[in-house]
């Protein structure tokens, strides 16, 4: 550039600068859930309050605790979130990030905020927000469809076997849902943090919920930033509440689909090939 | 909406049929070089694939690590170059670019395309794999694409340098360089590179290694001439 255009561009620029500032407008202030509507200038003092030690004052997830905590808090500068109604690759709904503040992470450091009021919840969901431009550039996916769970047959949960093994569940979360496939112990997120893959011993609680339709939802849009892919485009949706009513009997539980399989397997269980590299299937 | 999306493919690519991109004879100056690099560069360490069978038998040899493989006369692979500023309103590039999962490994190592270029992701291997870009800039996701998944068709919104890993097969690491600029190139294993189509003009050439950093290069274009642009990038043993 030359130099005596080098003032007039500069000058200009700051011309557009300030237009800029002033036609655009303010960032994702805002969140909806349900009837209420949360204000992010409500949500900084709550955020300061009760976020800001772990997930930090730059929300980048590096809180003063940080360093102690695993897995590490999220960064809601990138933005990417685990737990999600929405398709891999798609920012959550304000409902999804709701969800997530009022329910914590059973896996993580991260408690659930009950305590908190609603509207409060909403407020930080706002705030959470401001830390990354692309709430503005980008609108959240469209939320996956959960349709309504078949009957449970013993014929279901045995596809949903066969598809634990042809989909390679079992590589992270071990033949039995103990977390302990041949990849489990290498496993790192979007950070290169290491992190472990889900024990379906651990109990009645998965990361992202509990109900039958929090699991289906779990491995059909995938839990962004951790090694936990969308099965989305692989599996149909009767595929995919085989592959649930399966996995709720790897849990240490009295659920329905336990009993029926007991059953099934205490008079049957013969005829099972074992799940790993050349097993499944009957 | 993938039905859609193909057919937009199909729209581009009927449309930009009679044009191809980089034809045989490019009208226009050609900017082309070698890449070379000083000081000491990391071994390639063998790559233990023991926890997958099916690729241990693919592989009669082992295969090594590719995020530093230098050459003969210190040339370097895997280097994309690329113009980063210059161009001049250049038909984008349009036809498909290729990825393959194969033998647990990332072919090719480093895949260069424009912004909104189409990209397809094939698994060529008799099991898993989840493919899992870990974009900054643009949104990131991970799919998985079990044996005889239908290919995943995609394209990147902005220009990054996105990191590629499979989350079973840690050793699995590649690169999508998503760029602006319709002229780009990664270098084979002689570190070689040629940019060809360039209109009369004054070009920033940027060469980037994912360990040894970005250099650049100013390149004036008068005609339909061919010009050099030699980098030399510094090497870290770690």
């Amino acid at each position: 550039m030359r130099p005596h255009t080098g003032w007039v561009s500069f000058r200009s620029a700051c011309g557009v600068v300030l237009l800029l500032a002033r036609a655009t407008p303010a960032p994702a202030q805002e969140a909806h859930v349900g009837n209420r509507t949360g204000h992010a200038k409500a949500g900084k003092p709550l955020y300061q309050r009760y976020c800001v030690g772990c997930h930090g004052q730059d929300g980048d997830g590096n809180g003063e605790n940080a360093a102690w905590i695993d897995p590490k808090p999220r960064d809601f500068t990138t933005p990417v979130f685990k737990c999600r109604s929405t398709p891999t690759g798609t920012l959550p709904t304000d409902a999804d990030l709701f969800n997530a503040v009022t329910r914590g992470f059973v896996t993580t450091n991260m408690p659930p905020w009950r305590p908190l009021t609603e509207q409060n919840r909403v407020d930080l969901v706002a705030f959470i927000k401001t830390f990354s431009k692309r709430w503005q550039t980008a609108k959240p996916g469209a939320p996956l469809t959960v349709p309504p769970e078949p009957v449970l047959t013993i014929q279901g949960i045995l596809h949903g076997r066969e598809l634990y093994q042809r989909m390679e569940c079992w590589k992270c979360h071990g033949p039995a849902g103990h977390g302990d496939g041949p990849s489990a112990h290498d496993l790192t997120d979007n950070k290169d943090n290491p992190i472990r893959p889900y024990d379906f011993r651990s109990g009645t609680r998965f990361m992202c919920g509990e109900t039958n339709q929090d699991l289906y939802r779990i491995f059909m849009t995938g839990l962004d930033g951790s090694p936990m892919p969308s099965f989305a485009d692989q599996l149909k949706p009767a595929d995919g509440w085989d592959l649930v009513h399966f996995l709720r009997t790897l849990q240490p539980l009295q659920t329905r689909e336990a009993a029926i399989w007991r059953e099934w397997v205490a008079t049957h269980g013969s005829e099972l090939k074992p799940i790993g590299p050349e097993g499944g299937g009957r | 909406m993938i039905a859609r999306f193909s057919a937009l493919v199909a729209l581009v690519a009927l449309a930009s049929g009679t044009t191809p991109r980089e034809p045989h004879r490019p009208a226009g100056g050609t900017i082309s070089g070698k890449v070379t690099f000083t000081g000491t560069p990391p071994k390639a360490k063998p790559i233990d694939m023991s926890k997958e069978p099916n690729c241990v038998t693919q592989h009669p040899t082992p295969v090594t690590t590719e995020d530093a493989v230098t050459g003969p006369g210190n040339s370097v692979r895997y280097v994309v170059v690329y113009i980063a500023a210059g161009d001049q309103g250049a038909a984008p590039a349009t036809d498909t670019v290729r990825y393959d999962q194969k033998g647990c490994q990332y072919i090719p190592h480093v895949a260069a395309m424009q912004v909104h270029q189409p990209l397809t992701i094939y698994n060529d291997d008799p099991h898993s794999h989840n493919i899992h870009p870990l974009a900054r800039v643009n949104a990131e996701w991970n799919k998985s694409q079990p044996k005889g998944a239908p290919p995943i068709r995609t394209a990147w919104d902005e220009p990054e340098f996105i990191a590629l890993k499979c989350n079973v097969h840690p050793w699995m690491h590649g690169y999508f360089a998503v760029l602006s600029t319709p002229h780009f190139a990664v270098t084979d294993s002689s570190g070689a590179f040629s940019l060809s189509g360039l209109p009369p003009g004054k070009y920033t050439v940027t060469a980037w290694h994912e360990r040894f950093g970005t250099q650049s290069l100013e390149v004036t274009i008068a005609g339909s001439e061919t010009k050099p642009a030699n980098f030399v990038l510094t090497a870290r043993p770690y």
